[in-house]
This record gives C-alpha cells, sequence and structure tokens, in this order.
C-alpha cells in the first residue's frame, strides 16, 4: 500500500506542477477562450482537473514491487484521490500565492485573468478550496477509470479523447459539416462557442460505444471478412479504396481555402516524409540533410518556370518541368551519396547535416546570386496549368500533391516488399552481414539516396508552386527535423505511418494557428511523451514494434507461437 | 575486368578440378602475421574441417575466402576464378556462403525474408521492375518463397515458423535458419563457422547428420571450422590444423589423431604437461 501512495503523491505532484508550468508560459489563460461545453466552462479551467485525473489514474494501474502489482479497489481509490489532491493543492497552493503577491513584474503571465480562470471566478477561498476538493474527487475518478475491466476502460478514455478534440478543433469541424450542408448536425453539437451539453454526452457515449464494439466485435468482424470467399473480399476491399478515394477527391470542395491550404502543406509534408522514409525507415541511412533536396527541387521548377529567373528562363510548362527537376534532383542524390557511402550512424549524420547547410549557403551566396536571385530568391513561379484551369488556389493545388502522394506511397509500398526492400532491410539490420549475403551495399545505398532525393525534389516542386516563390531562408535545417520527428511520430518504415505523422506534426498545428507561439513546447511535449509511452511510433510496421518491445515480450514468449499475426496485441503499459 | 579474369585464370597454374584452392595465403595486421602461406585445397563434394586452438587464425581464413577481409599476399581461387580483390557480394554470386560463429541473421525479418534475402544474387529483380511490379517480378517473388520454404524444410525448420521473427527462433533453429539463408545463393562452396557451438548433445548429433545429408543432396563442398572433435572426426573426410597462423597438419581424421604436431597443439609439449 505505501508504495501505491508514495507513487500517488509524486504523480500528483508533477501533475501539478506541470499545470503551474503551462499556466505560467500563458497556455492555460489562452486555452479559456475556447470553450468546452459553451458557457459552462472553457478548457483552460478544466486543464487542472485533466491533469489530477490523469495523476490519479496513473497511480491506480499495476506496479512492480518485486512482482507486478495490482492496487485493490480501495487502495487504488484512495492512491487516486491522494493524487489528485496533490495536484490541486499545488495549483491551489500557487494560484492563491499569485493572487497574494502579484509576481507579474518577474513572471508576466501570472495575471488577475489566470487567477480567475483556475479559481473559475470565484473568490480566493472557495477557489483554493474548489481546487483541493475537486483534484480530490477528479483523481479518485481518474483511479476509478483506470482499474475498470480494460475495454471500458479504453472505451472511457476514447470518449473522453473524442469531445476534447471536437472542442480543440470546433472552428474546422463546424466548416466540414456547413460545408456538407449539414448545418443542423453542427448545431446540435456544437454552440457558437464550445459542445452543446447534449452534443458533447452523445458525442461521448457514441464514440465509447463504438471504439467498445469494435474491442469485442472487431475480430469476429475480421474473421468473417477473412472468411469470405476471395472474390468478394476483393470487391469488399475495393469498394473501401473507392470510398478512401471519393473522400479525398472531394476534400476540397466544401473543407473551404484555409483547409485546403493545410491539406496542402500536410501532402508535401507526406512526400517529404515518404522520401526521407526510404533512406532512414529502409535502408537505414540517417540523413540529416534533406532539406537539400527539397532546396534543390524547389530552386529547379522555380529556375525552370518563372519568368523572373534571373540568368537562365526557359519558361518551361510545370508539367515538363517536373520530371526534369525529379531527374536532377536523383543526379543530386547521387552525387551527395556516393561521398558519404562509408560512413555509417553518427558519422553519416553529422555529415549530411553538414550538406543541408551547405545547400541553403550555396543558395545565399553572392556567387549564386546572378543565377538563383540570392536573399531575394526567385518571385512569379507560375501555377501549374491543367487544360487550361488554373491550379492556383490551394483547393485546385491539392489534386497534383494528392496525385503525387499516392503514386509516391504505392512506389514506396510495391518496393518495400520487393526484392530491394528486403535488401535495404538487411542492410539496415546488419550491413556487413547483408554484403556477405551478396546485396551490394554500395549500389543500394545509392538508390536509397537518390529516389528519397528524387521524393523530396518533387515535394520541392509542388512547395514553389504553391507559395509562387522561393527564399533560401524558408528552407533551412528545421524541415529537416520536422520530416525526421513526422517519420519518428508516426514509426520508422510504417507508411501509414508517415501520414499519420504528417498529420499530427504539421496538420495540426496548421489548425491551431492561435497557438502557435506554444508550437514548439507542445512539439516537445508529445515527442517526448511518445518516446516514452510509445517508442516505435503511432503506428509501426510489425518489426519495429517487435524490437522496442522485446522486453514486454519475455513474459509471454510462450504464448507468442500461438498468437496469430491478425490478432490484437497487449496494449502498451503506461508506466 | 575480362581480361583481368583471364590473365589471373592463366596463372592459376594447374588445371585441376578443386573448388576452392589457396595459394600461399598470408595476411598480417601490422607486426602480427595471423595467416602465414597457407596452401589449402578443398576436392569438389568433399567435407573439410578447418581446426586448431583459439586464436590459430581459423576465422581470419575464412574471412579471406568470402572476401571481408584482403589478405596481404597469395591468391584464392573458386573454381579457377581468383577472388583476390572481389567484394563480399560478388564473392557471393561466385558461390560462396557462409554463416556466422556468433549467429548474425537479420533479426528484424521473418525467418522466410531472411532465406530469401540470402536468394539475392540469383534473383534479377531490378528497382524500376520492383517498383512497377511487372509479371516477372511477381513470378520471380513466388518462386523464391517456394524455394525458400524448400530449403527451410531441407535444414530441419518446421513449418510454420516461416513467418515468425528470426529473433525468436530457439537457438538451435536460429543456426539451421542460418545454414538456409546460405545455401538460397546456390553456393559450390558452403563455409560453417562453428555450427555446433552452443549446442547440447543431441542437437550436435542432429547438426552432424545435417552436414553430411546437405553434401549429399546438394552437391557441394562444405568447409568447417568446429571445435568439437567428435563432429569433425565424425564428418569430416580431410581435416587442415592451423596453429599461431600456420599449417601444421593436413590429412584424413586418422593422420591428424595420431599426428604428433597436433597433438602437441592441443596438450602442450609433454615436458610441460609433467
Amino acid at each position: 500500500m505505501r508504495p501505491f501512495f508514495r507513487r500517488a503523491m509524486i504523480s500528483g505532484a508533477v501533475a501539478g506542477i506541470a499545470v503551474v508550468h503551462l499556466a505560467l508560459v500563458g497556455l492555460i489563460v489562452k486555452l479559456d477562450d475556447r470553450d468546452l461545453i459553451a458557457n459552462v466552462f472553457s478548457i483552460g479551467t478544466v486543464i487542472p482537473f485533466l491533469a489530477a485525473l490523469a495523476a490519479g489514474f496513473r497511480s491506480a494501474t499495476p506496479m512492480r514491487i518485486g512482482a507486478l502489482v495490482r492496487p485493490g479497489v480501495t487502495t487504488a481509490l484512495a492512491s487516486g484521490a491522494l493524487a489528485g489532491v496533490s495536484a490541486g493543492a499545488i495549483v491551489g497552493g500557487v494560484t492563491w500565492l499569485i493572487d497574494a503577491v502579484n509576481p507579474r513584474d518577474v513572471l508576466v503571465n501570472a495575471s488577475p485573468q489566470l487567477v480567475q480562470v483556475l479559481h473559475w471566478g470565484l473568490t480566493a477561498g472557495t477557489g483554493t478550496l474548489l481546487l483541493v476538493i475537486g483534484g480530490l474527487l477528479v483523481g479518485a475518478l481518474g483511479a476509478g477509470i483506470a482499474i475498470l475491466p480494460p475495454p471500458i476502460r479504453r472505451a472511457v478514455l476514447v470518449g473522453m479523447a473524442v469531445v476534447l478534440g471536437l472542442a480543440l478543433m470546433q472552428t474546422f469541424v463546424t466548416q466540414i459539416l456547413t460545408g456538407l450542408g449539414i448545418k443542423a448536425v453542427n448545431d446540435f453539437f456544437f454552440a457558437r462557442d464550445g459542445m452543446q451539453p447534449l452534443g458533447a454526452a452523445v458525442a461521448f457515449v457514441v464514440s465509447a460505444l463504438a471504439d467498445y464494439g469494435w474491442r469485442s466485435r472487431g475480430d469476429q468482424v475480421r474473421a468473417r471478412y477473412s472468411g469470405l470467399p476471395p472474390v468478394q473480399r476483393g470487391s469488399i476491399w475495393l469498394s473501401g479504396i473507392g470510398i478512401g478515394l471519393f473522400v479525398l477527391l472531394s476534400l476540397p470542395l466544401f473543407v473551404g481555402s484555409f483547409l485546403a491550404t493545410a491539406l496542402d502543406t500536410v501532402g508535401i509534408y507526406i512526400l517529404l516524409g515518404l522520401g526521407l522514409n526510404i533512406v532512414v525507415g529502409f535502408a537505414g541511412l540517417l540523413d540529416l540533410g534533406y532539406v537539400a533536396f527539397y532546396a534543390v527541387g524547389a530552386y529547379s521548377v522555380a529556375v525552370l518556370t518563372s519568368p523572373s529567373s534571373p540568368a537562365f528562363a526557359p519558361q518551361l510548362s510545370f508539367w515538363i518541368a517536373v520530371p526534369v527537376v525529379m531527374l536532377i534532383t536523383a543526379v543530386i542524390g547521387l552525387t551527395i551519396g556516393t561521398p558519404v557511402l562509408r560512413l555509417r550512424g553518427d558519422y553519416l549524420a553529422i555529415v549530411t547535416l553538414g550538406f543541408g547547410e551547405i545547400a541553403r549557403i550555396i543558395f545565399l551566396s553572392d556567387w549564386m546570386t546572378p543565377y538563383l536571385g540570392g536573399a531575394q530568391g526567385i518571385l512569379q513561379v507560375p501555377a501549374p496549368n491543367f487544360l487550361g484551369i488554373d491550379l492556383r488556389q490551394p483547393e485546385r493545388l491539392y489534386y497534383p500533391i494528392l496525385l503525387a502522394c499516392i503514386v509516391a506511397a504505392a512506389a514506396a509500398i510495391s518496393l518495400a516488399s520487393s526484392r530491394v526492400g528486403r535488401a535495404w532491410t538487411a542492410m539496415r539490420e546488419d550491413e556487413s552481414v547483408a554484403e556477405a549475403t551478396g546485396i551490394n551495399t554500395t549500389k543500394y545505398k545509392l538508390l536509397a539516396f537518390s529516389l528519397g532525393a528524387t521524393f523530396g525534389g518533387l515535394a520541392g516542386a509542388l512547395y514553389a508552386v504553391r507559395i509562387g516563390s522561393v527564399f533560401p531562408q524558408d528552407l533551412n535545417i528545421i524541415v529537416s527535423i520536422n520530416v525526421l520527428a513526422l517519420i519518428i511520430l508516426g514509426g520508422i518504415g510504417s507508411i501509414p505511418g508517415v501520414i499519420v505523422g504528417a498529420i499530427v506534426l504539421v496538420g495540426l498545428p496548421e489548425l491551431l494557428r492561435e497557438f502557435s507561439e506554444f508550437r514548439l513546447l507542445v512539439y516537445g511535449i508529445v515527442l517526448v511523451a511518445m518516446m516514452l509511452l510509445r517508442p516505435e511510433g503511432i503506428l509501426p510496421n510489425r518489426s519495429r514494434r517487435a524490437e522496442l518491445h522485446e522486453a514486454d515480450q519475455d513474459t509471454d514468449d510462450d504464448d507468442r507461437w500461438k498468437q496469430e499475426s491478425g490478432t490484437e496485441t497487449a496494449e502498451p503499459a503506461i508506466i | 575486368m575480362a581480361t583481368e579474369t583471364d590473365t589471373a585464370r592463366a596463372r592459376a597454374a594447374p588445371a585441376d578440378d578443386a573448388v576452392l584452392r589457396a595459394d600461399k595465403v598470408t595476411i598480417r595486421f601490422g607486426g602480427l602475421v595471423a595467416n602465414r602461406d597457407i596452401d589449402f585445397v578443398i576436392p569438389p563434394r568433399s567435407i573439410v574441417s578447418l581446426i586448431g586452438p583459439n586464436g590459430a587464425g581459423k576465422t581470419t581464413f575464412f574471412n579471406q575466402l568470402t572476401g571481408m577481409l584482403q589478405p596481404t599476399s597469395g591468391a584464392i581461387y573458386l573454381d579457377g576464378h581468383p577472388t583476390i580483390g572481389l567484394s563480399p557480394h560478388q564473392i557471393v554470386e561466385l558461390g560462396i556462403g557462409r554463416t556466422f560463429q556468433n549467429i548474425r541473421l537479420f533479426n528484424e525479418m521473418t525467418v522466410l525474408a531472411n532465406v530469401m534475402v540470402g536468394r539475392h544474387v540469383r534473383m534479377g529483380a531490378s528497382w524500376i521492375g520492383s517498383l512497377l511490379r511487372l509479371p516477372q517480378v511477381r513470378h520471380e517473388e513466388e518462386i523464391t518463397t517456394q524455394r525458400a520454404l524448400e530449403l527451410l524444410d531441407l535444414v530441419g525448420l518446421d513449418r510454420g515458423y516461416e513467418g515468425e521473427w528470426a529473433r525468436n527462433l530457439p537457438y538451435g533453429y536460429q543456426r539451421r535458419l542460418e545454414i538456409a539463408r546460405a545455401l538460397a545463393s546456390d553456393p559450390k562452396l558452403l563455409l560453417l563457422d562453428e555450427p555446433t557451438a552452443g549446442m547440447n548433445p543431441g542437437e550436435t548429433a542432429d547438426m552432424t547428420r545435417l552436414i553430411g545429408e546437405l553434401r549429399d543432396k546438394l552437391n557441394l563442398s562444405i568447409l568447417l571450422i568446429e571445435h568439437d572433435m567428435k563432429v569433425v572426426m565424425g564428418v569430416s573426410e580431410r581435416i587442415t590444423v592451423l596453429d599461431y597462423g600456420e599449417k601444421i597438419a593436413e590429412g584424413s581424421p586418422e593422420e591428424i589423431r595420431t599426428n604428433p604436431r597436433v597433438i602437441e597443439a592441443y596438450l602442450g609439449k609433454q615436458a610441460d604437461a609433467s
């Protein structure tokens, strides 16, 4: 029992300190602008209680005391309450302190407004009491959720996540629903600001039930599906693809121009991710200078198509320029790949990092200014024209980007399961054994580099067209890091992972522009949390998962022999 | 390249049918001579063993045969083709397959994929073909899968393991899988580096039987590094003994068993022993 209480106090303290931190950087006041439930409470005001809930949940999970010990109901609830009280007391105490001494000269965000948000607009005493007692109750609630049977627990968590997500994304969901012409649905779920109480409850129940249903019946559905004759299975599969394609193709028609811009950006990053995934995920070559290819692609298309290219302006059509650009980047990939062939691991990473910077500096240099415009860049990159339709608008440019993504994803999938993909995987696993097994590692490294470069170049070309100009300042190392981060987040080597990673890491920040000052903070939190909880990424490919969860599997090694590939794998432990 | 090969072949003076011939192979690491003037021949369809105390230079010699190390001087011919200067993957293509002393599988790949990687040099799919999934590429994949399954059968890996991660296989099966991977390239010569290391007597007996079977069924030659004298004496037709990087004896198991220099190398001089 004592270890549980100790852990509960620590969890609560961590949660409390985290909330204080978020408050002092200003995020809580900012989040107060968005209502979770319209006119009842804002997202900002519930954050301390969400933290208490998480701490309570955490403190009722099984704990390793010699063996893995599951807490009894009383212990769990008591630990949860303790964790919640600790969190609430810390937040309440700090709020009370801020209210009493006004430290605004030092801590600019410790404003009266913050106090008001945290105290729910009540007086100092009642507000603090509310935080402490509320923390206690919510902490116990969190513990209660944690000791529910796993499928129900999961369903509850999914329901909560959906409600929170809907509230955060309200403007966009509204836009989409209005665009689809079903404003009534929108009005059921949302008020002008925040969710309708009834809508929120329905969203919670429906998503929780949907998750529970899929968890309990999913296997049966899958079994029935794989029991069908191949022809029928094929047609189900095809209709699935058809529906997916239809949704993808019709998206720009109702999402509006702002969302379409975000979609375009996500698409370009998916393309970059797919390219870098070949190099890093498939072949295992850590390339930190990937932006170089992106830059070369962007500049090549600008030079080839823009009338204001300084020295050489053939003004080709976009469709002719693109193959040329891909060829150029493939050659650049080979050129950069050759000297670094002998380097492995860290050394390769450092050298490619250097190449990325060299590319940017060359584009900026006086030497290249007569040809590439130096810091002024190249303007007036024309939009592609398809059968007389100008594709400048983001809603239209979406289509060539979508096409490029589909082609790139299909190419990556084909390669992954082929002789070439196996050679890459073998090389990533053990380069000298791969060589001793008959793989020409030099050739396959260069192939990975130049294919990755080609995808990057294509992404760069689309980027230049989307912006309508190219500046060296935009093509910096942050792009390389973002692309690498999205691959890691999604799951290295996994193609669905790249797509999810791009949506989470590039799409969400585009949508949550109003919080853009907190972007890097959230980035950091997300990445650290991922590395702790799910190091293999959101949608890992099978092997990566096996590698990183080796320790967990030791215990159930015998069961693994019977486990079929399709059946559900254990949930990652929240420890 | 062609002319280079031709002149080198001309140098391979005696026209014999040896699968592998090593002439005066010497390798130095700085001042240390790890192999000195080793002459070595493997006749077709034979099982030859290389033995010697720890540090005698056996694995070093192996690594020169497979191109992982380059000899300081001397020459090596596989079926009359000189292999000096070739990279390991080219030597695999010429027909040498190998396993490693400490098992080195591709752990994150399935059992089947491990064997299919071994087949790499005998496949023709280009990256363009793979990307477009051309019919002949898909056909080749099917044939390769079939071939890989046959090889798994041959080395005695039960059906049902092929989709498992290589890392999850029991130790003895990992050894077998490594052999299947080496066999997938259709080698003329199979090099086994301590195939029974770490095995219990039952597993060792199985492995010994397997080595004999492989030679009979696949018509290849096998070169074995092994410490277990029961295995060596039971399975080999010829034995070569290395000590301090030099060849000190060569002959049939009977000859080696009674050779005084070999006994000395393994047990030390009589005088020291008493």
